[in-house]
């Protein structure tokens, strides 16, 4: 049942239906316990597969059923971030990655569950309950683009969407034992992506192999005119991805390893580095000296923006209204106070609170400085003659209980602590499955230098190529 | 009215309504005749996900204002989040300068309470996004619902922030006038738009506070609203009541201003630069926007008085609407210049004013030909004036209107033969002019014209009698 996307491929261009595909997909999700979808644009997949079926079309993804997290506008499609105040708005345009993903022939299947607005690592603050994961359904999938994780780990799409803000996308694939990649800030436009956080985020590849997540990236990096902080892409993910390791030069960053660092974690990631030394690569301590101040930096700015980005939710032009009419300002409060999340409150207030008169200069101008830091850091560890890349656990511990941490949402924060300055410095990073704790899956990340997605996703391939990892199913699936 | 102890600063809100599009979308800006909520689209309706994407040339347009206003351009611009709830506002912030506006200190000439021309300085010109407009059922204090309309959210606003050198409501007025003149100079501005100027006044007795007057959409509003601020803040300083810093609307049906907040719950906007767009260097663009810059109002009277040799008073009078201006020199090239800038800017300008209309309704070709038909004698000067008048009422064409009321000018012998028989049928009134009554003549004249229905010039007629009766006397 589980396939790549070139075996995919390969069987829609032998004549396989996309049809058949897609509705077996649709009964899978349907029968799972999984949670892993808040809706299922079941028709019109089916429809469209139908006509693949009758005229097949050509592209990248001709025929390919994707999953798409439920923050990225798909038009005609329920978009709701997995919170109520949203639930019911259906998008009237598609986000520049749907119409990509549309252009190159892929089949949306639904829209997969989240931490409600992204705000989370556990997937568990979505109003529609938390996903499972599917190594353990006891346990969380990660978050917040646990949906999607879940659905590509399960077999429950075959690729998916997911947006990466503080980790978005590397800490689910980390759990749930799959590829994530969060590309350069700037690479992947962010038209039609709900923001959280304007300045840190990127819409990225959750796959079951890195050649997978390069085939994604092919089809929605690039320039968007729509996005002012969006690049040109130079391509080349799927043609580089074969260069092996031979030459490379890993950097561990000591910051990343040692205290709060779960040791079967931090073994599997020195059985990783040996792994790819072997493989001919090099590697050498350095050091990312303001690490410790990421965590701060990254809270501030996030909440900061999503104070402001999530004003707009007010019930007057779409989302949630109930009871009767009053005043403007009593309407618009009683809507928002039914409408979000404890976790979603906590954050807006905090970052109300930081971009206040008087504090500004105190909280987010400093947060921005600390960033630039942390930018240098990375730029310093990676700038020629330096390391290639940096290799360090996606996250410090495998995933978690259900319930085990959401009443403590510090010890939910500090589980980013190696993820966030990733986003502050907006360079690229990988997760890719490196061994399991106690039957838990374990993620190795690999950080490039900006724009250099294509050195990521080699190493990347390199270590998988010569790992089993990848291709261990979980046994609900198998 | 000199107010020695009225203290005024204005922030002029000017939509730079002739820009194809919106500042931060595709939406097409020409929506004064459309039904509401047509003109609009998910970037401007801030649904979620959508990203601004600045206009250029928006940017261009707020850099030619500026540079008109004598402001110095910032290197970098950068954008801000300025936050608050009001629902015109789809995306619960405004998208607009804070730090680093597009120019700062800039001044410009008006014309002073005294009648000397005068210095006002500009603090600031920034750009900023424009919200929806609200409908009330009612006025803002008693409504039972309001309406909105996101049409004109997301049009290009530039605004202008003056220093507090006004004196008077009559200066603010004046101010706004000359600001209006250089901005279509710039043509970059509509005045004749719905909406297209806003105005807050800050205004203050010396010694006391200042109230913020908000919502005043016309030039003539800004004038009733200050008087209005002005009467009311002397009379609470005279009943003892101190003005505190507060923030009022003004109610253009009923003339006064009402508080809608005072300084306790001023709004903290919590500003924060736009993630979503990048710093641009404007510097660069300075000099060629400059180059591209047109003659403004000032260049233009001066070059005017040395061109056509018209008087100063006149160059003002026609450099004081660009339309008018170009209608001049449209005109002047066909035409005396001297003549048609005293029809122009004494005769045509007051009819105008007079029916409140704009010198577009008035062809260029048909004022070439009435100078012409005065120029050689054909009408006189009350009948071109009837002409003149006649066109803006009904329409038509200078020459039809001459022959359809018989406006021809008499020929001269045919106005002599009616001298001869009128000195000849009044022997009491020439009688009466030979013993000292000059009156008399007025009594001769009269029947002149009446035997020439009114086409002879009066005052040639009045000559030509005169000289009629000396000539009789001489023989």
């Amino acid at each position: 049942m589980i396939a790549m996307l070139k075996d995919l491929r390969g069987r829609l261009g032998a004549g396989a239906s996309a049809e058949e595909m897609v509705s077996a997909l649709l009964e899978k999700i349907k029968r799972s316990k999984l949670n892993a979808y808040n809706n299922l644009s079941e028709e019109s997949a089916l429809e469209r597969a139908r006509e693949f079926d009758r005229s097949p079309w050509t592209g990248l993804m001709a025929g390919v059923p994707i999953a798409i997290k439920s923050c990225i506008s798909t038009r005609g499609i329920e978009t709701n971030c997995s919170s109520r105040i949203l639930s019911g708005y259906v998008p009237p345009y598609d986000a520049h990655v749907i119409e990509r993903l549309k252009e190159e022939g892929a089949i949306i299947v639904g829209k997969t569950n989240m931490d409600e607005f992204a705000m989370g690592t556990s997937t568990e603050s979505s109003y529609f309950g938390p996903t499972r994961n599917p190594w353990d359904l006891d346990r969380v999938p990660g978050g917040s683009s646990g949906g999607s994780a879940a659905a590509v780990a399960a077999g429950e799409a075959p690729c998916a969407l997911g947006s990466d803000t503080g980790g978005s996308i590397r800490c689910p694939a980390s759990f749930c034992g799959i590829v994530g990649l969060k590309p350069t800030y700037g690479l992947v436009s962010r038209y039609g992506l709900v923001s959280y956080a304007n300045s840190l985020e990127q819409i990225g590849p959750l796959t079951l192999s890195v050649e997978d997540a390069a085939l994604v990236m092919e089809v929605i990096a690039g320039h968007d005119p729509r996005d002012s902080t969006s690049v040109k892409s130079d391509g080349g993910y799927l043609s580089g991805l074969d260069g092996g390791v031979k030459g490379l030069v890993l950097g561990v960053p000591k910051e990343y390893f040692g205290e709060g660092v779960d040791p079967l974690v931090e073994k599997s990631v020195w059985d990783a580095i040996s792994r790819l030394e072997e493989l001919g690569a090099s590697w050498k301590e350095v050091s990312l000296p303001h690490t410790k101040y990421a965590l701060a930096a990254y809270y501030i700015i996030a909440m900061s923006e999503a104070s402001s980005n999530l004003a707009r939710f007010d019930g007057l032009r779409y989302g949630l209204r109930f009871g009767t009419d009053q005043d403007w300002h009593s309407t618009f409060s009683e809507i928002r106070a039914a409408g979000f999340g404890p976790e979603v409150k906590r954050r807006i207030l905090l970052g109300t609170y930081a971009l206040s008169a008087g504090y500004y200069g105190r909280y987010y101008l400093k947060a921005l400085k600390v960033r630039t830091l942390i930018k240098q850091d990375f730029e310093r560890a990676l700038s020629a003659g330096g390391a290639d890349v940096l290799v360090t656990p996606t996250m410090p511990f495998p995933a978690f209980k259900i319930g085990e941490r959401i009443e403590d949402p510090l010890s939910l924060y500090m589980a980013d602590v190696f993820t966030v300055p990733i986003n502050l410095a907006g360079v690229p990073a990988i997760s890719v499955p490196c061994g399991f704790a106690d039957g838990l899956p374990i993620g190795l990340q690999i950080i490039g230098r900006h724009f250099d997605e294509v050195s990521v996703l080699r190493a990347a391939k390199a270590y998988e190529d010569a790992t089993p990892y990848s291709e261990t199913v979980p046994k609900e699936v198998a | 009215m000199a107010e020695k102890d009225v203290i005024i600063g204005l922030e002029v809100h000017v939509q730079l309504n002739k820009l194809n599009s919106k500042l931060f979308c595709g939406c097409s800006t020409d929506y004064h005749d459309s039904p509401p909520n047509t003109h609009t689209c998910p970037v401007c309706l801030g649904l979620p996900g959508t990203l601004p994407v600045l206009n250029r040339r928006a940017v261009e347009y707020g850099i030619r204002v500026a540079l008109a206003l004598n402001c110095e351009i910032q290197g970098e611009t950068l954008f801000y989040r300025k936050n608050y709830y009001y629902p015109d506002l789809p995306k619960a912030f405004q998208i607009t300068q804070y730090d680093f506006p597009l120019g700062l200190g800039g001044q410009i000439l008006i014309k002073g309470e005294d009648g000397e021309e005068k210095t006002i300085r500009i603090t600031r010109v920034h750009m900023e996004e424009d919200p929806g407009r609200l409908v009330h059922a009612g006025t803002i204090d008693r409504a039972k619902y309001s309406m909105v309309d996101y049409n004109r959210c997301g049009m290009a606003l530039l605004e202008v922030v003056t220093e507090p050198d006004l004196r008077s409501p009559k200066e603010a007025r004046s101010f706004l006038d000359k600001l209006r003149n250089i901005l279509e100079y710039l043509d970059v501005f509509n005045g004749d738009l719905e909406g297209a100027m806003r105005i807050d006044s800050n205004i203050s007795l010396v010694g006391g506070e200042r109230a913020e007057v908000k919502n005043i959409s016309s030039h003539k509003g800004v004038e009733k609203a200050l008087a209005y601020e002005i009467t009311r803040q002397r009379s609470a300083r005279r009943r003892g009541v101190a003005q505190v810093q507060e923030t009022r609307h003004y109610d253009e049906l009923r003339g006064i201003t009402v508080t809608i907040r005072t300084k306790e719950e001023a709004h903290d906007y919590r500003y924060f630069p736009e993630p979503d767009l990048v710093p641009m260097r404007i510097a660069d663009w300075v000099p060629r926007v400059e180059a591209e810059l047109p003659e403004l109002p000032d260049a233009k009277r001066e070059r005017f008085v040395l061109e056509y040799g018209i008087a100063d008073d006149h160059a003002k009078s026609l450099t004081s609407e660009i339309r008018v201006a170009n209608f001049y020199e449209d005109v002047a090239k066909r035409a005396s210049p001297r003549l048609a800038a005293v029809w122009i800017a004494d005769v045509l300008k007051g009819e105008l004013n007079y029916r409140d209309v704009t010198i577009d309704g008035f062809s260029p070709d048909h004022m070439v030909d009435i100078l012409d038909m005065i120029e050689k004698g054909k009408i006189t000067e009350k009948g071109a004036v009837e002409v003149i008048r006649t066109i803006l009422d009904e329409g038509g064409d200078p020459a039809a209107v001459v022959a359809a009321k018989g406006l021809v000018r008499a020929e001269d012998d045919k106005v002599l033969e009616a001298v001869r028989a009128a000195v000849e049928e009044c022997g009491q009134a020439v009688a009466d002019y030979r013993s000292g009554n000059e009156k008399a003549v007025n009594f001769i004249v009269g029947m002149v014209m009446k035997k020439t229905r009114g086409r002879a010039d009066p005052g040639e007629a009045n000559r030509l009698v005169k000289e009629a009766l000396d000539g009789m006397g001489g023989a």
